[in-house]
């Protein structure tokens, strides 16, 4: 019987060998692959038990996202200041979720893996400390992000509010409404993570959405301001005559186009076209220019860029086919197929303001290493190289914009702020004679020196129904923005 | 006979070419492995302690005495009832069960540090050892000889399938825990009467193939140049096989049913020393895998998270658990976490089913490695055993009692790692469960008993009476006549 005992005796070596053959192929072969697995919560898991960087403002320093130590295994929980109100800027933290917005956008940073830290870890490591993350300092103004959050809060308004700084691309304030507070997310307990995560996710008003950066809306008539550049830049002045005439007929087809209200528009030249945004002028302004200058001029705007990151990356914008000059004459006013992000109707002012160059829009002014040290500052740089139009066509249009803003109603105004804006109610939806219009409202101020500039989106006309526009609805939310912007210096 | 009776000593000499020596029965290398085991032990428990905790508790200490008395007292029962054993068995197993007490205790400490109200295994776990450890003992006092076990042999094979029937037919009140169906639930505590049966059913096989071998080997019909078994000789044990197997698959418990498949394979084929057991084995098991396949959904379930656990991840029942493990081996790499440092907690069921994986993740691909080779050695000391004892009933049983701690372990790890689809059955004397802990330790017990019976030097002290030879052969002798007064005679 020895035989075969001897036998089974090397069956049983051969079975250990596979196992470890196969042990093998796991944890050094296919190692990496699964390390590395985004659904493997080891890696998150282990960040947690490192002190993470802190988030904080530029004025002031004041904390958003921070820190507690607690007593459990992950050691620290993220804290969110007005949770609700910087969500759109912060972003989360979650154990069970992983990081969104600016949380995961800079990640690495702020948990401390980044090579930019390696000294500071080596240092960490030999005098015994706990090795932590580096900071990161925002751009944003508390005073702008609570006056533009509280503004859209206190009216129920489900939209967005962003500001920037024309000259920098600084975005002083970035606000989207409804929103969600990450604390709910940075909780320790499961169960409350799980229940915020559904709550979040089922609510038809989706809160977790970015909507400054990662929707695009119809601009309406604040295009107005990319067709009257790519016009000054094709050789027309503001005296340049244009159609008064209260609607005019799509080309090659049997509809029409008309100005608000079907009003004839008071005045011929393109600056009172501007003025009382009168849709047939730029319609027909849009197809004289064609669509090769004014989708060029629209990218000198940053339209159409893709893969735009402020670290978050920010979904294009665009003009849509403008395959015939029907589709030209809609999209001169902002309808058809344009589309555009709620920081890009931002940048349509700042690069007005800047006297036609778009800055590249920016979040983070510095990182900084746990002592607070400086790693890198942002220097601001331009968003495309080609300026959208000359120094002196956006002073045309700036002056424009001045008696735009004189010409445009709605609450919060105030002559010490000497804003230069543009509105806009864009029609939207598959019925869209029935569907509360978008108001928007972007602007610039003060004139003579431009600080700050804001773009405001108030999704289907906030509480004003049909009756919306953007100067009824968008334009004082944006007003406060501004005189909180200017207040805080 | 001019002699006077014979000294001992005249009849040692007899028997021994060389001068009488003390045959060494290695309980002191017994001892000093065993220093080892607790060495590596307590290190592994002050390394989960340093990285959990970042200090020292008191628990540590008791854990430490409780592993320590529990090993001094088998060794010293190993002394005493069985002095020759194989000493390399006993540190093995020490050491396995060492690191499964501090792998629990690890989990335990990360499940506590999420959830107060998690509940401890560690101190059950040295509870189920300290059972376990009376169990051994009463094994090596109570079976002196491992063969008396053959005079039981039938009535244990009928325990043992009414053990393993037990869960499949009571209410699923009685016996189910987390869907399994193989438990029998009493008041204040459970068992899972398969790990028993295991052992029964073996003994009983054992038992039952060394009476009929040679019936096996000559009085079947010949078919394809091998000895077929008459149906009758070999009926009781077809049916036993297959009850098991009917009433596993009926269970659902496929891991255990393929635990058995192989075993009793293994013993029929040292048994028989014919090949073609095997074969026709391996062949019934391959067409038996592709009905189950055909028919049952969690068998095809089963097949498809191994195929890509990766693919079924978020499926129900699906690649998630199969996945955790891979993806804790991969994080601990070559060299692991360190002990305390992973988060093995990660893995559903990280202290039963899937402690290899835990293990795996802190010790890395060397710790693992070095576990796996500790089960090779174990087997192969009980192999060793078994080869080097004299009855056939001890090889068969020692052969196939080693063979079932490796198919135990292919059979679980192979699940873990994805080498062979996931199948539940527990880790030998890693994973946290009474039943397993219980019926592993008998298990080494017998494997004691039948190492001792073979390197225990053969029993010289009865001088047998000198040769007789055949009646036929043998030369007349003059029988007196006894004769009263003859005496006195004498006397003159």
């Amino acid at each position: 019987m020895n035989t075969p005992l001897r036998k089974v005796g090397m069956t049983m070596l051969v079975m250990v060998t596979l196992l470890l053959v196969n042990a093998t192929y796991i944890q050094v072969v296919q190692a990496d692959d699964y390390r590395t697995d985004g659904r493997n919560r080891r890696v998150l898991l282990d960040e947690y038990a490192r002190e993470r960087g802190k988030i904080v403002s530029d004025e002031a320093g004041q904390v958003l996202a921070g820190v507690k130590p607690t007593d459990d295994t992950f050691k620290f929980r993220r804290t969110y200041l007005d949770g609700p109100m910087y969500a759109p800027v912060t972003g989360y933290y979650s154990v069970l979720y992983g990081a969104g917005g600016l949380e995961r956008a800079q990640d690495e940073f702020l948990n401390g893996s980044d090579p930019r830290l390696f000294v500071r870890r080596l240092s960490d490591m030999i005098t015994g400390r706990d090795p932590r993350g580096g900071n990161v300092r925002l751009t944003i103004q508390p005073s702008v992000q609570e006056a533009a959050y509280n503004a859209m809060v206190s009216n129920g308004y489900t939209g967005s509010v962003v500001a920037l700084d024309p000259k920098t691309g600084d975005i002083l304030g970035m606000v989207s409404t409804p929103s969600y507070d990450p604390n709910t997310l940075a909780s320790h307990v499961s169960q409350e993570q799980e229940d915020a995560w559904a709550g979040y996710n089922d609510d038809p008003a989706n809160p977790m959405l970015n909507r400054a950066i990662r929707e695009t809306y119809p601009p309406g008539s604040t295009f107005k301001i990319v067709t009257t550049a790519a016009a000054l830049e094709n050789g027309a002045t503001a005296d340049t005559r244009v159609t008064n005439a209260p609607q005019v007929t799509l080309p090659g087809t049997s509809a029409t186009l008309e100005n608000y209200g079907g009003a004839t528009c008071p005045g011929s030249t393109l600056h009172d076209a501007l003025k009382y945004s009168c849709n047939t002028a730029f319609a027909e302004i849009a197809a004289s220019v064609g669509k090769q200058k004014l989708e060029a001029t629209a990218a000198n705007f940053g339209i159409g860029m893709p893969d735009l990151e402020i670290p978050m990356s920010v979904v294009p914008s665009g003009l849509g086919d403008l395959e015939s000059d029907a589709a030209l004459y809609q999209s001169g006013i902002g309808q058809r197929d344009v589309r555009l992000t709620p920081l890009q109707d931002a940048l349509l002012a700042a690069t007005v303001a800047n006297g036609g160059i778009a800055m590249k829009p920016q979040l983070i002014k510095a990182l900084l290493a746990p002592d607070l040290s400086t790693i890198e500052e942002f220097t601001p740089t331009e968003l495309t190289g080609d300026p959208a139009l000359s120094a002196a066509n956006a002073d045309v249009l700036k002056d424009m914009m001045i008696a735009s803003e004189e010409n445009t109603s709605g609450g919060g105004k105030d002559a010490s702020l000497k804003i230069a804006s543009k509105t806009g109610t864009a029609e939207h939806g598959s019925d869209p004679k029935t569907t509360p219009p978008h108001a928007w409202y972007t602007a610039f101020a003060p004139y003579d020196d431009p600080k700050i500039a804001v773009a405001v989106i108030v999704q289907s006309g906030g509480n004003h129904g049909l009756a919306a526009t953007g100067g009824t609805v968008a334009a004082e939310i944006a007003r406060t923005t501004i005189a909180a912007g200017l207040g805080g210096g | 006979m001019a002699q006077p009776a014979a000294s001992p000593g005249a009849a040692g000499q007899q028997y021994t070419t060389n001068p009488p020596r003390e045959l060494p029965t290695r309980r002191g290398t017994e001892l000093w492995l065993l220093a080892f085991a607790t060495g590596i032990v307590t290190f592994a428990f002050v390394l989960v302690q340093a990285n959990q905790e970042q200090e020292l508790s008191w628990s540590v200490v008791w854990y430490g005495l409780a592993y320590l008395s529990i090993l001094s007292v088998a060794h010293l029962a190993v002394r005493k009832w069985a002095p020759y054993a194989d000493p390399l068995i006993l540190p093995c197993v020490a050491l396995l069960n060492g690191l499964g007490l501090v792998m629990i205790y690890r989990i335990d400490l990360a499940q506590l540090a999420i959830n107060d109200e998690a509940t401890s295994n560690a101190p059950r776990q040295v509870l189920f050892t300290v059972v376990a450890l009376v169990l051994f003992l009463a094994v090596l006092i109570i079976i002196r000889d491992h063969r008396t076990l053959t005079r039981y042999a039938y009535t244990f094979g009928l325990i043992g399938i009414v053990a393993l029937a037990l869960p499949a037919l009571l209410p699923s009140s009685l016996s189910e825990v987390n869907g399994a169906k193989v438990w029998l639930k009493l008041p204040g505590f459970s068992i899972q009467p398969g790990e028993f049966a295991k052992i029964l059913l073996m003994i009983f096989f054992a038992s039952f193939l060394v009476a009929k071998r040679d019936l096996f080997m000559t009085a079947g019909k010949r078919i394809l140049n091998v000895e077929l078994p008459r149906a009758r000789d070999l009926g009781p044990m077809i049916i036993a096989a297959v009850v098991c197997l009917g009433i596993l698959v009926f269970q659902k418990d496929l891991g255990t049913a393929l635990l058995f498949f192989g075993i009793v394979l293994v013993m029929l084929y040292v048994a028989t020393e014919r090949i073609i057991w095997v074969v026709v084995g391996l062949s019934m098991f391959f067409v038996g895998c592709l009905i189950a396949y055909q028919l049952f959904t969690h068998v095809q379930q089963r097949v498809a998270n191994w195929i890509d656990p990766l693919a079924t991840y978020d499926d129900p029942g699906g690649g998630y658990q199969i996945a955790q493990g891979l993806f804790g081996l991969g994080t601990g790499g070559m060299f692991g976490t360190g002990l305390g440092a992973g988060r093995p907690d990660t893995v559903p069921e990280s202290n039963t089913d899937f402690i290899s994986a835990a293990l795996g993740e802190e010790l890395g691909f060397v710790g693992l490695s070095a576990i796996l080779v500790l089960y090779l050695v174990l087997a192969m000391r009980g192999m060793r055993g078994a080869l080097a004892v004299r009855d056939t009933f001890g090889k068969l049983l020692g052969g196939g009692l080693s063979f079932a701690i490796v198919m135990q372990v292919f059979v679980i790890v192979g699940g873990v790692t994805k080498l062979i689809p996931m199948t539940g059955v527990t880790t030998p004397f890693l994973s946290a469960g009474g039943s397993s802990l219980l019926a592993n330790y008998i298990l080494v017990a017998l494997l004691l008993r039948i190492s001792d019976a073979a390197r225990r030097p053969q029993q010289p002290a009865k001088p047998r009476p000198p040769a007789q030879a055949p009646i036929a052969d043998a030369h007349t002798v003059m029988v007196q006549r006894p004769q009263p007064g003859l005496d006195g005679g004498h006397m003159r």
